[in-house]
């Protein structure tokens, strides 16, 4: 069943087209890589589908439903990013206090309780999020974005700026997490390897157009290269002078 | 519209404020010291001057009422500055908080934080300078509302330019009520204004309520078509307020400048 289907999606601002009438769909419990070059227009995406931005013409639809200004979809959503940052002066423990209610969650106490186990965030649980290490942000991040059982994940770069331990800890957490819990993941990474591991499809963009799709390992035949990260270099230098 | 998500912002806000002494502090400090000063002031002028006999109880009391219109303001104006500056902007507008329920949260929490800065100041002035708010009678309920009204007015069309502008837009939050303090006849009548900028001064709620304040203290009348007229006014301008607020949200998601407020 498709969670995400995005048709026909397209973003202009002014003369610039960023994102030019792209196609694709995400199935539930499928991690789909969004893979690009810098200005690629995989922000654009990821906040259109958000609602962060209004796309200019195309089509967003969650579980079959038509993205409308109606946002009862949001609750269903979630996004987790370095870049977004948790309010620095409150605790750990009051940051998911308060999307926790914010998301409605019926559990919240519960919910909490087993996010907490499982990111392992009790050593943590009463600091300041802005007296934490990377890492353990990046815990955090995950914690608030997985407070709702969301049925679509939006990841940009969760494991950027991470040591490899911490970065293996999340890559193996959202494995972990996916099989339990049915989920619709949408990465956007520039971790070859992250995205090898853990996408089911992948999807190459370049200057605003989806160039080229498909499983890691078929892209890696079809491009006869050795891993992905050849696969996107030499995509991202195709046409290049 | 629901009520927990409205209280989830809320209590963020809380948070932040029951976590630092120093911002407790803060919000009480200058209110305290913008009444002093002025108590001090007005109490020269009374023993310098028959003319200034009631002054200390108009000045004063003015100093108090503009001084509950600048905290509204820049408290509302604030609780959205610490949404940019901890970058947790996108967080909020990816969550299912509506646009309206974010504008009763912030309006609920900068009445509290107006509250905890000057009901301390307010408080200090009876002993100090023998003035309480309270000799305005129950009319002071109508003024105040108006004042709270006028101060998220200004607070929307400031976060508003936030919204649509960027943190570049910071500087005309501070200065936003400086700009209309001087049409805002918050210590002067109308009359003393040149005769073109009176019905400038008359189009805004304030002249209406600091006029009020005055017939009250000096002439103790009521005049309710005062009050009448702010309120009125109030209303317009706080519709207008809303309608910018919405539509530089909705022009900000068409520009794409939401996800780079917090830059």
């Amino acid at each position: 069943m498709k969670q995400l289907e995005i048709n026909n999606l397209q973003k202009k601002f002014d003369d610039f087209e960023a994102v030019k009438k792209i196609t694709f769909s995400i199935a539930a419990n499928q991690t789909v890589a969004l893979l690009g070059p810098n200005g690629c227009g995989k922000t654009t995406t990821i906040a259109m589908i958000l609602g962060l931005i209004t796309p200019t013409s195309g089509s967003i639809t969650i579980n079959h439903q038509l993205l409308t200004k109606d946002h009862h979809y949001l609750s269903k959503m979630n996004f987790a990013s370095p870049y977004v940052e948790l309010p620095k002066k409150l605790k750990v423990i009051e940051n998911l206090k308060v999307y926790a209610m914010m998301y409605e969650v019926a559990n919240a106490k519960a919910k909490i309780e087993q996010l907490v186990e499982e990111l392992n965030l009790a050593p943590i649980l009463y600091k300041k999020t802005g007296e934490l290490s990377s890492g353990q942000r990046n815990r955090v991040s995950l914690a608030k974005a997985l407070i709702n059982d969301p049925e679509i994940l939006l990841l940009d770069e969760p494991t950027a700026s991470l040591d490899p331990d911490t970065g293996d800890f999340i890559r193996t957490f959202l494995e972990t997490y996916k099989k339990k819990n049915s989920m619709a993941i949408l990465l956007a990474s520039h971790n070859m390897d992250e995205v090898t591991r853990l996408s089911d499809y992948v999807l190459m963009m370049k200057e605003g157009s989806i160039i080229d799709e498909g499983t890691a390992t078929d892209l890696i035949k079809k491009h006869g290269r050795q891993d992905l990260e050849e696969v996107f270099l030499k995509l991202a230098r195709q046409h290049e002078n | 519209m629901k009520i927990k998500r409205i209280l989830s912002l809320m209590l963020r806000h809380f948070y932040l404020i029951k976590a630092s002494l120093p911002r407790i502090i803060d919000l009480i400090y200058w209110p305290t010291v913008q009444i002093i000063l002025w108590g001090f002031i007005s109490k020269f002028f009374t023993m310098h001057s028959t003319y200034f006999n009631n002054t200390v109880g108009i000045i004063l009391s003015a100093a108090i009422l503009y001084d509950f219109l600048f905290r509204s303001s820049i408290s509302y104006n604030m609780l959205f500055l610490e949404e940019i500056w901890s970058r947790n902007l996108i967080n909020l507008f990816i969550s299912p908080l509506k646009v309206g329920e974010i504008v009763i949260a912030l309006t609920c929490t900068a009445l509290l934080r107006t509250l905890i800065g000057l009901v301390p100041a307010v408080l200090i002035a009876i002993p100090l300078f023998g003035i309480s708010l309270l000799e305005l009678g129950y009319p002071l309920i109508l003024l105040l509302l108006s004042l709270y009204i006028f101060g998220i007015t200004l607070g929307l069309l400031v976060t508003s330019g936030l919204v649509r502008f960027g943190p570049s837009f910071e500087n005309i939050a501070w200065a936003s009520l400086f700009f209309i303090a001087p049409i805002g006849c918050i210590y002067y009548p109308v009359e003393i204004l040149p005769t073109w900028l009176q019905p400038v001064a008359l189009a805004l709620p304030l002249a209406h309520i600091f006029e009020e304040t005055r017939s009250i203290l000096i002439n103790h009348t009521i005049n309710y078509s005062n009050i009448y007229y702010a309120l009125m006014l109030n209303v317009v301008y706080l519709g207008v307020a809303l309608l910018t607020f919405c539509q530089s949200f909705k022009s900000a998601k068409v520009k794409g400048s939401l996800i780079n407020v917090g830059e």
